[in-house]
């Protein structure tokens, strides 16, 4: 066996390595390991890399890795689980970018050559800059968004879709040229401007709310930009490796759409909750908002039964996970049943929210998902919503012409009494009206999350 | 067409199976770890930059290939460091839950 070969078969065992650590990442006993031993292959794979490519420009190397491994490791350290959604927007998006360079550095590596590179090398290049560039670009948008850095709501220029469609038409147009014979690099470096563009514009136009589908499909963007990469160095765990998160990413980011009632193709075609605020408002005109105090909300608390806590993105802004929980320890000490109802969006991606009330010690078997508890809620006393709203719309299953209708929601409505705690009357996410807050059965506290919650759990003390 | 191309073919379609199947079946608690973990793993894009940067002559590609180093780098240990943070607030299970009040 010679050296190559050697060097292949361990990349072989990496791959080998990241389908099991796959597959046990998708079942929550086997998970850290998972990801640990995926983690250990990615080292393998990389250290066995370095070897064979020899010393050649070895200190240019070791300097990326330890520039990028610093960084790396000290955001996935310092990021509060609240902002993990958008950390991973950003580590998905250098991955694209790094695919998308990469390809343009062989192309210009190649250009001196003779011999010029075969048709099916040159399609994986325009694919890797181009699918890299739009991911690179749409986790940039999409980290904006999460981050507030730039606004949540879909942004939209006139002309839009036909301007994204003729944007989307010239990179075609140039990878069609590159791919007939011509060689230049100035046009791959415009079909990845252009790429780039597009990546900015579709993501821009998409709400906040829809964010983590996107990330998703980015995410499986990225895997297929590096699987392509593969194809250019002909290096099979590239391949192998690129093209499990592209197809896994595919299916994750399907799971995500039914989990919202989303399509993909709606999500990145249609921009949510534009028009969509006319219909609301008028199904929400004439209501009047109840609003009360922490002390009385103590006493409706303390002497119910059960009570869920709907916990939403507004708990997590407010990091008020530890003291929600203190509330419950409070009530349960009374007696009182204490549910969590997880909606499967709930925060900011499927899943979110469980991981933010691990971290604050609630205990699993408090923790309800959508299906187990939408039928408690007819024989629950008070549902208390902690800075959740679309999620909690009733117009999801009642008003047609909304732009959440379909949606699967908590059906809070059919508790006998419903405290909202919230910053202010404004709209959620999706920027539409929520009628729950103008039921005669709700009872608004505002104030910030944090501030209320531990209001609540010292006025429920002192009864 | 060459028989690599043909067989690095098989690799991608037989892989894409693989990746659909092994994630077929997973609780939504999960998709948050479960995407951060794939995110990790694409991670693997610092191969080919490290294949790049090893076999070139020329400034500007040193340049744009230890870029997508640097880029591999922060994605890969970004990745699975936070993705183990995150499974690692799953620990806590009722029986083990700290008793503090």
């Amino acid at each position: 066996m010679d050296r190559r070969q050697a060097f292949d078969l361990a990349y072989l065992a990496c791959a080998a390595a990241f389908i099991i650590g796959l597959k046990r990442l998708s079942s929550p006993r086997t998970a850290v390991r998972g990801n640990q031993l995926a983690a250990v292959a990615m080292g393998v794979v990389i250290v066995v890399t370095l070897v064979d490519s020899g010393s050649h420009n070895l200190a240019w190397i070791l300097g990326g890795m330890v520039i990028g491994g610093a960084i790396g490791a000290y955001s996935a350290r310092a990021v509060k689980m609240t902002a993990m959604p958008q950390m991973v927007a950003l580590f998905n998006g250098v991955g694209g970018g790094a695919a998308a360079l990469i390809a343009v550095s062989e192309y210009h590596d190649r250009l001196g050559l003779a011999v010029s590179p075969a048709k099916s090398v040159i399609i994986s290049t325009l694919f890797s800059t181009i699918v890299g560039a739009i991911s690179f670009a749409g986790s940039m948008v999409a980290f904006g968004k999460l981050q507030e850095v730039l606004p949540g709501r879909p942004l939209t220029l006139p002309g839009q879709k036909l301007i994204n469609a003729v944007n989307f038409v010239a990179v075609l147009a140039l990878a069609v040229y590159l791919v007939d014979g011509h060689q230049s690099e100035t046009v791959l470096v415009i079909a990845l401007a252009l790429s780039a563009l597009l990546g900015v514009t579709m993501v821009m136009a998409i709400g906040g709310a829809d964010m983590p589908v996107v990330i998703s499909l980015l995410n499986s963007f990225t895997g297929l930009a590096a699987a392509a990469t593969g194809f250019v160095l002909n290096n099979d765990a590239l391949i192998i490796a690129g093209t499990l998160v592209g197809a896994s990413g595919t299916l994750l980011t399907q799971m995500m759409g039914r989990a919202m009632n989303r399509s993909i193709i709606n999500v990145v075609f249609g921009a949510f909750g534009t028009g969509g605020g006319t219909a609301a408002v008028a199904g929400a005109t004439g209501g009047q908002v109840r609003s009360a105090g922490a002390d009385d909300v103590a006493v409706m608390l303390a002497y119910a039964r059960r009570v869920v806590i709907v916990p939403g993105y507004g708990l997590a802004v407010a990091q008020a996970q530890h003291n929600v929980r203190e509330l419950a320890d409070t009530l349960e000490k009374r007696g009182v049943d204490v549910r969590y109802a997880i909606h499967p969006v709930a925060g900011r991606m499927p899943g979110h929210m469980n991981v933010l009330l691990a971290e604050a010690d609630v205990p699993y078997s408090q923790l309800y998902e959508m299906d187990a508890i939408n039928d408690e809620f007819v024989r629950t006393d008070v549902s208390l919503v902690v800075g959740a709203n679309d999620v909690v719309n009733p117009a999801a299953h009642k008003t047609p012409g909304s732009p959440i209708y379909g949606m699967p929601v908590l059906n809070v409505d059919e508790s006998s009494a419903v405290v909202v705690l919230k910053r202010s009357m404004n709209t959620g996410f999706a920027g539409i009206e929520n009628e729950l807050f103008y039921d005669e059965k709700t009872t608004m506290l505002f104030g910030d999350a944090k501030q209320s919650i531990i209001e609540l759990a010292a006025a429920v003390k002192a009864l | 067409m060459t028989a690599l191309l043909v067989s690095q073919i098989t690799v991608l379609v037989l892989a894409a199976f693989v990746g659909f199947e092994v994630i077929s079946k997973v609780p939504t608690t999960l998709h948050t770890p479960l995407m951060s973990g794939t995110n990790a793993i694409h991670g693997i894009v610092i191969v080919g930059a490290i294949i790049v940067v090893g076999s070139t002559n020329s400034l500007l590609v040193e340049v744009l290939g230890t870029i997508a180093v640097t880029f591999g780098a922060i994605n890969v240990a970004g990745g699975f460091l936070v993705t183990d943070r995150m499974l690692n607030m799953f620990k806590s299970r009722p029986g083990e839950r700290r008793d503090d009040g």
